[in-house]
């Protein structure tokens, strides 16, 4: 099954738009892995992204079906493409940067990748997940 | 004072980051400042900590040659600053030791062609170009003044090279500020961009500042 990571400033915004997403998935939801926020010297997180974390991230969510990442905005674009090249190149080659919105694309990746889609089609209804919402404001 | 530096060993070069800690730690307000004015407030912060984590890094470990430092360096930077300079800057050290290897120590040639590997990874990894009001805009004219001060008949030696190149990321940073943002956060603002110095070219000019007083022996290479 395809895997997903999600990359965010926040690690409380990654954890509950993840909850939202796996409502949809009782049985046989995908594995998602959380890349948010920075680890403080003193402890705890701050907002912010971490590359080496992403990179991990993506490696414990692989599948051979390839591995879809959605993130939030500003450095979290720069860190998601800066931790392609920590991968061993076999993998890289097997993960979609998607430009999905964070919230409406996680729940069309979970879906699709619940139903056994490979990592193109996933990212592919990621990103077309605003189109739902666009259709149902009627805008 | 000790003496001028001729050449940069791996301590050499972790007695600049240290002394880049320490810079930036003073100026942790002032660079907050500035991100405030067209970004998210927290330049200032994450590079304090992201040098700090350096600083804890070189503490930890001998580094026999410059790209096992340098990649240090850079994985940190990329762990622990959080914001869009953290890859940017990580970026720029991990190339910069990549484009040497095995190198345990850089002639003012080396250091040359390792700031302009870094850059090219910076601009690769920001996609951005010259007059875009961003760090690269004090890169540009400090990397450019370097090299003309070291190279020729009269270069001059190897730390009146680098205070040219830190004036010149000086200038650099100064001129940042009519420049209207189309990169990063600050693009939001498109207009309203205008009128700020950009806060990564601040922070480049600091680590510019931390080389030419690394080299000049002011701040020793212990």
């Amino acid at each position: 099954m395809t895997g997903i990571v999600v990359v965010s400033h926040s690690r409380a915004l990654a954890e509950a738009a993840a909850d939202l997403a796996l409502q949809m998935v009782r049985d046989g939801a995908p594995r998602i892995e959380i890349a948010a926020g920075i680890e403080e010297p003193g402890g705890g997180t701050a907002l912010g992204t971490d590359a080496a974390a992403i990179s991990a991230a993506i490696e414990a969510a692989a599948d051979d079906q390839g591995v879809v990442v959605l993130m939030d905005l500003g450095s979290a674009i720069l860190s998601a493409q800066t931790a392609l090249e920590f991968l061993d190149p076999e993998l890289e080659g097997r993960v979609h940067l998607t430009f999905a919105p964070l919230v409406e694309g996680l729940v069309g990746a979970v879906v699709t990748a619940a139903s056994g889609a490979d990592a193109d089609d996933v990212a592919g209804q990621a990103e077309i997940a605003v189109e739902a919402k666009r259709l149902q404001l009627g805008v | 004072m000790a003496d001028a530096l001729t050449a940069l060993t791996p301590s050499d070069l972790a007695a600049w980051l240290r002394r880049s800690s320490t810079l930036l730690a003073e100026h942790v307000s002032a660079l907050n400042e500035l991100d405030a004015a067209i970004g998210d407030a927290d330049h200032g912060s994450n590079m304090k900590r992201g040098f700090a984590a350096v600083v804890t890094a070189l503490d930890a470990e001998e580094f026999a040659d410059i790209p096992a430092l340098m990649k240090k360096v850079g994985m940190t930077l990329v762990s622990s600053v959080g914001g869009a300079s953290g890859p940017l800057y990580g970026t720029f050290f991990l190339r910069l030791g990549t484009s040497q290897p095995g190198a345990t120590q850089l002639d003012a040639a080396d250091l040359l062609a390792a700031l302009r590997a870094g850059v090219g990874g910076i601009e690769q990894r920001g996609k951005a170009t010259v007059g875009e009001k961003t760090m690269l805009d004090a890169w540009a004219p400090a990397l450019d003044a370097f090299e003309q001060a070291s190279t020729g008949e009269d270069a001059s030696d190897l730390a009146a090279a680098v205070r040219a190149g830190a004036e010149g990321a000086e200038q650099g940073r100064e001129a940042t500020t009519p420049l209207q943002a189309s990169k990063g956060r600050a693009s939001y603002l498109g207009e309203r961009s205008i009128g700020h110095v950009d806060p990564g070219a601040a922070s480049t000019a600091l680590l510019w500042q931390a080389l030419a007083e690394t080299v000049a022996g002011q701040e020793g290479s212990a």
